[in-house]
């Protein structure tokens, strides 16, 4: 094993670490079931803070439509992003390479504010000369969400791609498979999992966008990230804590769920790949 | 047959959804907030003057330069983009300082756990940010954890002023963007051989000198990218100032979304755009350099 040795204190910090990274969300969870209002005295169990989030129509509404807005946007952003990432590592370089390199990442690192004004001064002047988009709201938020979560795609795919053995796709070319029937019959199954793991970042970056929806969507559109924004404004409410507390137990079943698959998936393939050796052995 | 030329063949199509695609709703919205950041203020749908006017056989245009002397002329702008470069510096060495030694420790981990290990640096990050961001708050506030729990130590008499200040603001950026530090981090040191390590330590090295003259240079590409995965976005950063900042934390992110959404004056918050997009090209094109030189690696 490792000959270096391992400074305890590396372990020590590693925890303090994780306590900085995770004792918020734990607290937030824990003042969900807080009898009183005050999020900092305790007064008892009590779940009717979340009662209260369930009643709140404005609240259910915004969240049921930032999970259509998700389930859309993480399905554009993921076959653009399919597109992108695959012409990003297998076409070499083409005319306009560096230009649309660079197109993938800006997104990555781009202020959120600046993104959000171009687009909608983009849907404004587009209204303006063509008359399209007639209104902002599922349409706008849809384009911008997609146009950002793609970025984030391709960067996954990318690096899933250049991984993973060129030569299983240059031996179906040289048997004599059209390029298109090798792309569907065998690099979108072995690069299954990471498309997988693309929609998922995709799906959360939309579900949670608060600056570029703000910016984008009409005064008819309002998102989950919005409605919590201006009522986090007004102060804390257990009723935040609650959403909050539904949103982690959300993910931690996501990633538990993805997490499993992805080691079943990666598993048979080995084994696979394995007894295909053996058969040419 | 003819007609066969003008159609794309294959490759061309693949290339050119994307392409068209990022063309169309990244590359040409920046043009538009350039172009817009010279117009004036006016009271219409949308609320702004037009640039290019044709009347009596003459095109003409009017560039408003009023937007641009304005943020040099109103000191707010100046030291706002000052203070939101100097915001970013710091919290971004707080972050780099804190993220790797735990990217380190990750990445020498015994493999079996080290995909858990990593699994929970990422965690956080697909919950909210808002929400995260949103914790702090009843942590920070005069009546909140810290306050609550030092008073009842008898450590303190008044509650601390924490929340609604730049303390505050550093403390949301690292912990919203840490994950973002540590994930190129760790990519980039669980790839260095360890036999540089071992050659060193064979040859006398000290630990401390291995590290700072064997692993810290080999690592200078993860440092580069975290350190503007960081950076760049926390320049523009508005929900962490407007959550936790006061009224003396002047972010430049913050003053474009004022601008816009209070003053409704969409020329100012383009000109507030183009003057911080300048700012960040550099960053961003010494991120996007890494960035492909890391992908082509692999």
């Amino acid at each position: 094993m490792s000959t270096t040795r391992r400074s305890p204190l590396l372990n020590v910090w590693l925890l303090l670490g994780y306590t900085f990274l995770y004792t918020p969300i734990i607290i937030l969870i824990i003042f969900s079931f807080n009898e009183s209002k005050l999020v900092t005295v305790w007064a008892g169990f009590s779940t009717k803070w979340y009662g209260e989030l369930f009643q709140d129509k404005q609240m259910l509404s915004a969240a049921w439509l930032s999970l259509r807005l998700a389930l859309m946007s993480a399905t554009g952003a993921v076959v653009l992003g399919v597109f992108a990432g695959f012409v990003m590592a297998r076409f070499g370089r083409f005319r306009g390479h560096n230009i649309f390199a660079g197109m993938i990442t800006a997104p990555l690192v781009m202020p959120e504010v600046i993104t959000g004004l171009s687009l909608l001064l983009l849907f404004v002047s587009m209204e303006k000369i063509i008359g399209w988009p007639a209104n902002r709201g599922m349409t706008t938020l849809w384009i911008a969400h997609v146009t950002f979560c793609s970025a984030f795609v391709a960067v996954v795919i990318v690096s899933r791609l250049k991984e993973m053995d060129i030569s299983i796709e240059e031996a179906a070319m040289d048997l004599g498979a059209p390029p298109f029937k090798v792309f569907t019959a065998i690099t979108i199954p072995i690069i299954a999992p990471a498309i997988a793991s693309g929609w998922l970042l995709a799906f959360t970056l939309s579900l949670d966008d608060l600056v570029i929806s703000s910016f984008v969507a009409g005064p008819g559109a309002t998102t989950l990230p919005m409605k919590v924004f201006s009522s986090v404004r007004l102060g804390v409410s257990p009723k935040i804590n609650a959403l909050a507390a539904i949103v982690v137990l959300a993910v931690s079943l996501c990633a538990a769920v993805s997490g499993f698959l992805m080691f079943r998936v990666d598993r048979r393939r080995k084994l696979e790949i394995q007894a295909a050796q053996r058969d040419t052995d | 047959m003819v007609i066969k030329r003008f159609l794309p063949s294959g490759r061309m199509t693949v290339i050119g959804i994307p392409f068209l695609w990022l063309l169309l709703f990244l590359v040409l919205p920046f043009a538009i907030v350039f172009k817009i950041s010279f117009a004036e203020m006016a009271v219409a749908i949308p609320p702004f003057t037009e640039l290019f006017v044709f009347a009596e056989e003459k095109l003409s245009a009017i560039l408003n330069l009023g937007n641009y002397l304005f943020l040099i002329e109103d000191r707010l702008y100046i030291v706002a983009y000052l203070s939101s470069l100097k915001t970013a510096a710091v919290a971004t060495g707080l972050a780099l300082l804190i993220g790797y030694p735990i990217a380190y420790g990750v990445a020498r981990a015994n493999p079996g756990i080290r995909n858990l290990l990593l699994l929970g640096i990422v965690l956080p990050s697909w919950t909210s940010f808002l929400l995260r961001i949103y914790a702090w708050i009843g942590i920070l506030k005069a009546n909140g954890l810290i306050n609550h729990l030092l008073m009842k130590l008898h450590l303190i008499d008044t509650p601390l002023h924490m929340l609604h200040t730049n303390f505050a603001v550093y403390i949301g950026i690292v912990y919203a963007y840490l994950p973002f530090m540590i994930l190129p981090l760790y990519t980039n040191l669980v790839k260095l051989d360890e036999s540089y390590l071992e050659a060193a330590a064979d040859l006398g090295a000290k630990p401390w000198k291995t590290f700072l003259f064997v692993t810290l240079p080999l690592s200078k590409g993860g440092i580069i990218a975290g350190s503007m995965l960081v950076f760049i976005p926390a320049v523009g950063e508005f929900v962490i100032p407007a959550l936790l900042g006061g009224p003396d934390t002047l972010m430049i992110g913050k003053i474009l979304w004022e601008e816009f959404f209070n003053n409704r004056d969409w020329p100012v918050a383009s000109a507030v755009a183009v003057i911080m997009l300048l700012l960040l090209i550099i960053p961003m094109m010494w991120f996007h350099k890494h960035q492909t030189q890391e992908l082509e690696e692999i």
